[in-house]
C-alpha cells in the first residue's frame, strides 16, 4: 500500500483547509454557485437531483482495511448507511449535507484518502488493473504509475482547467482489465524489443453520445518519460481542444478532427521541446520509481504448497462453494494463493451498493485472510486479493452470511449500471430498477453457469457513465416524449480486444426489456458451438439471427 | 482598476488600449500595451515610439505566434475571458519556460482568489483585479499551500524546483538519493 509522507498528509490537510474556507464563503453567500461550482467539483462534491453527492477517490482501486473501515464510518455517520462503489473505483455518497463535507475530508485525511479530482473538468483520479501486484499475467505493477500520475496531476497548475474532464487508466499486463482504450489516455505495459518495460500510449478513448476506443498514438514509451509525454499530450490538448460545446469538448473529438497521425506529430514536437527546454528534467529517476515501487512491494507470503486438500474437499463436498469458486475465484501468482471477488451484485439488489455493515464486515476480513488489502473493481465489486486457497471457504460462508456470497462474477446478472434516474440529475430512463429486474430473471445459478461469461451494463443516458458501449449487452435509457425507452446495443467489448457494440433496432419499453434480455440470451444458447462465449457466438453469426428474434411479428 | 503585483497592490502605469489611433497619442506619454492584432497590422509604427511596450493575448493566442517579437515587449497580459478558460496557464507556461520571457506576465479578465495559486505556479507575477475588496481576498490565497508537487517558473525563466514535494523528499532523504549531478529530483512534473 501506498503511504503518505509528511508532505503528502501537509498537503492534503492544506487541501481541506482550503475547502473549508470556501464552504464558508460559499453559505456566507461571498462565493455564488457558478464560482463555487468547479471549486466543489475539484472536491468531488455534485449537486445532484435530490442532495449534494460526494464521489472520493480511492486511487487505482486499493484500499486498506482502515480505510474501508473510514468509508463505513462515514456512510453510516454522514448518509444514510450505505455507500455506492463506482466503475471508476470511486465510492460514491447521496446524501451528505454541504455543511459536513469539510468535516468528511478532514476524516478522510486521517487514513489518507481525499476526493481532489473525482470530478471537473481535470485530470481524474487515476484507475489501474485491479488485480494489480496478484495477477500472474502482469509486466510490472501498474499502481506504481498510477501513483506517479496521482501526485503529478494533483492540483496540477497547467491542467486544472482543462475543456473537459481528462481520465488516464494504466495496466501493467497484457490482459487488460482497466478497459485502456475507453480512457481519454490509455497506458498498456509491453516489453520493447529489448526487454525493457514501456508503454504503449493510446489517446482519445470514450463513451458518452460518441464512442470511441483510443488510438495508439506511441508504442513503446519508455517508463521513464511518462510524466513528459502525459504533459506534452496535456498540453497539446488544453491549447486546442473545443471550449465552445461541451459535447466536442473531450480530446477524442480534437484526435478525430487533427487525424490520428497529425496529433501524434503535435505531441510529439511539443514533447521534444520540452526536453530541449530542460533536458532530463522531466524524467522519472529510478530512485523514486523505487522508492513508490517499495510501497507495492510484494507481501510476505508464506511457503504454500500449490493444491490445498481443504479446498479441494470443500470443493467435493460443496456444490453451491464450488460454483462460487468457479465464477469469483481467479489464479494468483503465488502458489497456494487466490483472488476471490467479493460480488456487490445479488440478485434484484442495486448494483456496486455496500452497506456500513459489509464495509467493516470485508475489512475484518481483508486482515484475517489477507494482507490488510481491498480492491475495488471496474465492474463495481470487492475483491480479497490474498486469500489462502485453504481459507477460501471459509471466507465464503462469511460473505453468504453478510449477503455478499453471490456467485456470479463475470455473469449476466454482474450488471454494470450507473445511478439513473434515482439520482441523477442528467438522466433520461431508471437504470437501478433495470438491473434489478433482469438479475432478478437470472437467479438461477445453474442457468447463470450454462450461459457462461457475458457482460451486460446499463447507463441511463447517453453520457454513458455505465460503459453500455463496451459491453457485450449494452442497454441506454432514453427519453421518447416523457416516456423511458431502453435501446440495445450488441458486441461490444471491455478487455484487450474492446470494441463498441452495435445497435440492434428500435428500442424497447421498460416492461419489455427484461424479455428482450431472455430473447438474446435464448439466440445464443440456441446458436452457439461448443465451448463459445456470447460474444464468439455474436461475431460468429452476426446481429441477424438476434434481430429476427427480437422483432418477430408474429 | 486594483493591479497586484508580486504579492503588493501597486499603482498600474501602463495604458492599455485596442485602438491605433490611441496608440498613437498614448504612446509618446507613457507604456502602453497593445493587442496582437494592432500589432500585427502597426509593427514598424509603433516600434518607432520607442516607448515601453506591453502586449495583450487573447485566450485563443498563443505566444509562439509572436515569439519572435517578444524581446520588444517588457509585459505580457494573458485573458482570462472566463476563469473555465484554462487556456492561458499554458501560455504562461510556455511563455516563462520556452521563450523565456523575463518580464511582467499579468492575468486580465476573470482573475479569482480560488486561481490564483494555479496562476503563480504558471509563472504569473502580476494581476489585474475589478475591485480593491478582490484584492485583499487574492492577496489572502496566496499562501494556502506551503508546497506542491509540481515544480513551476519562477520569473527568471527557469524552473524553480526547491520547495516541490518531490525536491524536500529527496532533501529529506540521505545524499545518496541524489542522482549524479547533485541536483534534487525533479519527477513529479
Ligand atoms: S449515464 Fe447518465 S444517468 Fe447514468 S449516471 Fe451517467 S449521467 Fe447519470
Amino acid at each position: 500500500m501506498c503511504r503518505y509522507d509528511e508532505f503528502d498528509h501537509a498537503f492534503v490537510a492544506e487541501r481541506v483547509d482550503q475547502f473549508r474556507g470556501q464552504v464558508a464563503r460559499r453559505v456566507a453567500g461571498d462565493l455564488s454557485e457558478d464560482e463555487f461550482k468547479p471549486l466543489r467539483l475539484m472536491n468531488g462534491l455534485y449537486l445532484q437531483l435530490h442532495a449534494y453527492m460526494l464521489r472520493v477517490a480511492i486511487p487505482y482501486g486499493t484500499l486498506s482495511a482502515t480505510q474501508m473501515r473510514m468509508l463505513a464510518h462515514i456512510a453510516r455517520t454522514y448518509d444514510r448507511g450505505y455507500g455506492h462503489f463506482t466503475t471508476r473505483q470511486n465510492i460514491q455518497y447521496n446524501w451528505p449535507a454541504l455543511a459536513d463535507v469539510p468535516d468528511i475530508l478532514d476524516d478522510l485525511a486521517s487514513v489518507e484518502m481525499h476526493a481532489i479530482q473525482t470530478s471537473g473538468n481535470c485530470i481524474r483520479n487515476t484507475t489501474a488493473d485491479p488485480l494489480a501486484g496478484v495477477a500472474a499475467d502482469e509486466i510490472e505493477d501498474p499502481r506504481v504509475y498510477a501513483e506517479i500520475i496521482r501526485q503529478w496531476s494533483t492540483l496540477h497548475p497547467e491542467f486544472s482547467f482543462l475543456p473537459r474532464k481528462f481520465k488516464i487508466a494504466v495496466t501493467g499486463a497484457p490482459n487488460d482489465r482497466a478497459v485502456t482504450r475507453g480512457h481519454d489516455i490509455g497506458l498498456r505495459m509491453h516489453r520493447d524489443l529489448q526487454g525493457n518495460p514501456s508503454f504503449e500510449v493510446m489517446v482519445g478513448g470514450g463513451q458518452g453520445r460518441t464512442p470511441i476506443l483510443a488510438k495508439t498514438i506511441r508504442n513503446f514509451l519508455p517508463v521513464e518519460h511518462l510524466l513528459s509525454y502525459l504533459e506534452a499530450i496535456l498540453r497539446v490538448y488544453n491549447q486546442l481542444g473545443r471550449r465552445d460545446n461541451i459535447y466536442k469538448a473531450r480530446i477524442k473529438i480534437l484526435v478525430q478532427s487533427e487525424g490520428e497521425a497529425a496529433f501524434a506529430e503535435q505531441v510529439e514536437a511539443e514533447w521534444q521541446q520540452i526536453h530541449n527546454n530542460a533536458p532530463g528534467a522531466l524524467d522519472l529517476p529510478e530512485a523514486e520509481r523505487n522508492r513508490i515501487a517499495a510501497y507495492f512491494a510484494p507481501h510476505g507470503y508464506a511457503d504454500l504448497p500449490k493444491q490445498s486438500p481443504i479446498l479441494d474437499a470443500a470443493l467435493d463436498t460443496d456444490p453451491a462453494f464450488a460454483a462460487w469458486v468457479e465464477s469469483n475465484v481467479q489464479g494468483h501468482k503465488q502458489p497456494g494463493y487466490a483472488i476471490a471477488t467479493i460480488s456487490l451484485k445479488p440478485h434484484g439488489g442495486i448494483p456496486g451498493d455496500a452497506s456500513a455493515g459489509q464495509m467493516d464486515a470485508v475489512a475484518d476480513l481483508a486482515e484475517r485472510y489477507g494482507f490488510d488489502e481491498i480492491r475495488i473493481t471496474y465492474k463495481q465489486n470487492l475483491v480479497l486479493p490474498d486469500v489462502p486457497k485453504a481459507d477460501l471457504h471459509t471466507v465464503w460462508q462469511e460473505l453468504v452470511d453478510l449477503g455478499l456470497g453471490t456467485a456470479n462474477a463475470g455473469r449476466i446478472s454482474d450488471i454494470i449500471a450507473c445511478p439513473g434516474l434515482d439520482y441523477c440529475n442528467l438522466a433520461n430512463a431508471r437504470s437501478i430498477p433495470i438491473a434489478q429486474r433482469i438479475s432478478e430473471r437470472f437467479t438461477d445459478l445453474q442457468r447463470e453457469r450454462e450461459i457462461g461469461d457475458l457482460s451486460l451494463n446499463i447507463s441511463g443516458c447517453i453520457n454513458a457513465c455505465a460503459h453500455h458501449h463496451v459491453a457485450n449487452i449494452g442497454i441506454l435509457g432514453v427519453d421518447k416524449k416523457g416516456v423511458e425507452y431502453y435501446q440495445i446495443t450488441l458486441g461490444g467489448v471491455a478487455d484487450e480486444n474492446a470494441a463498441i457494440g452495435a445497435v440492434i433496432g428500435p428500442a424497447f419499453e421498460e416492461h419489455q426489456i427484461a424479455d428482450a434480455v431472455e430473447t438474446i440470451v435464448d439466440v445464443y444458447l440456441n446458436e452457439r458451438e461448443t465451448d463459445e462465449r456470447f460474444i464468439e457466438t455474436y461475431q460468429r453469426v452476426g446481429p441477424q439471427p438476434f434481430k429476427e428474434k427480437l422483432y418477430a411479428t408474429d | 482598476m486594483p493591479l497586484i503585483k508580486h504579492g503588493t497592490l501597486v499603482e498600474d502605469i501602463w495604458h492599455e488600449t485596442d485602438d491605433f489611433a490611441d496608440v498613437q497619442t498614448l504612446a509618446p506619454l507613457g507604456p502602453v500595451i497593445v493587442t496582437l492584432n494592432v500589432w500585427r497590422q502597426h509593427r514598424a509604427a509603433i516600434l518607432a515610439y520607442d516607448g515601453r511596450l506591453g502586449l495583450r493575448l487573447a485566450p485563443g493566442q498563443t505566444p509562439d505566434l509572436v515569439a519572435a517579437d517578444l524581446h520588444h515587449f517588457e509585459l505580457v497580459e494573458l485573458e482570462f475571458a472566463k476563469f473555465t478558460d484554462g487556456r492561458a496557464y499554458s501560455h504562461a507556461r510556455l511563455l516563462r519556460e520556452r521563450h523565456g520571457f523575463k518580464g511582467e506576465l499579468r492575468a486580465v479578465g476573470e482573475v479569482l482568489r480560488d486561481q490564483l495559486s494555479f496562476m503563480l505556479r504558471c509563472g504569473f507575477d502580476a494581476f489585474s483585479l475589478e475591485t480593491d475588496q478582490q484584492a485583499e481576498a487574492l492577496l489572502a490565497a496566496v499562501d494556502e499551500f506551503a508546497h506542491w508537487y509540481q515544480p513551476a517558473p519562477g520569473t527568471s525563466g527557469r524552473l524553480d524546483h526547491r520547495s516541490t514535494i518531490p525536491a524536500l523528499r529527496q532533501g529529506a532523504g540521505n545524499s545518496t538519493n541524489r542522482d549524479t549531478a547533485g541536483r534534487a529530483a525533479t519527477w513529479a512534473y
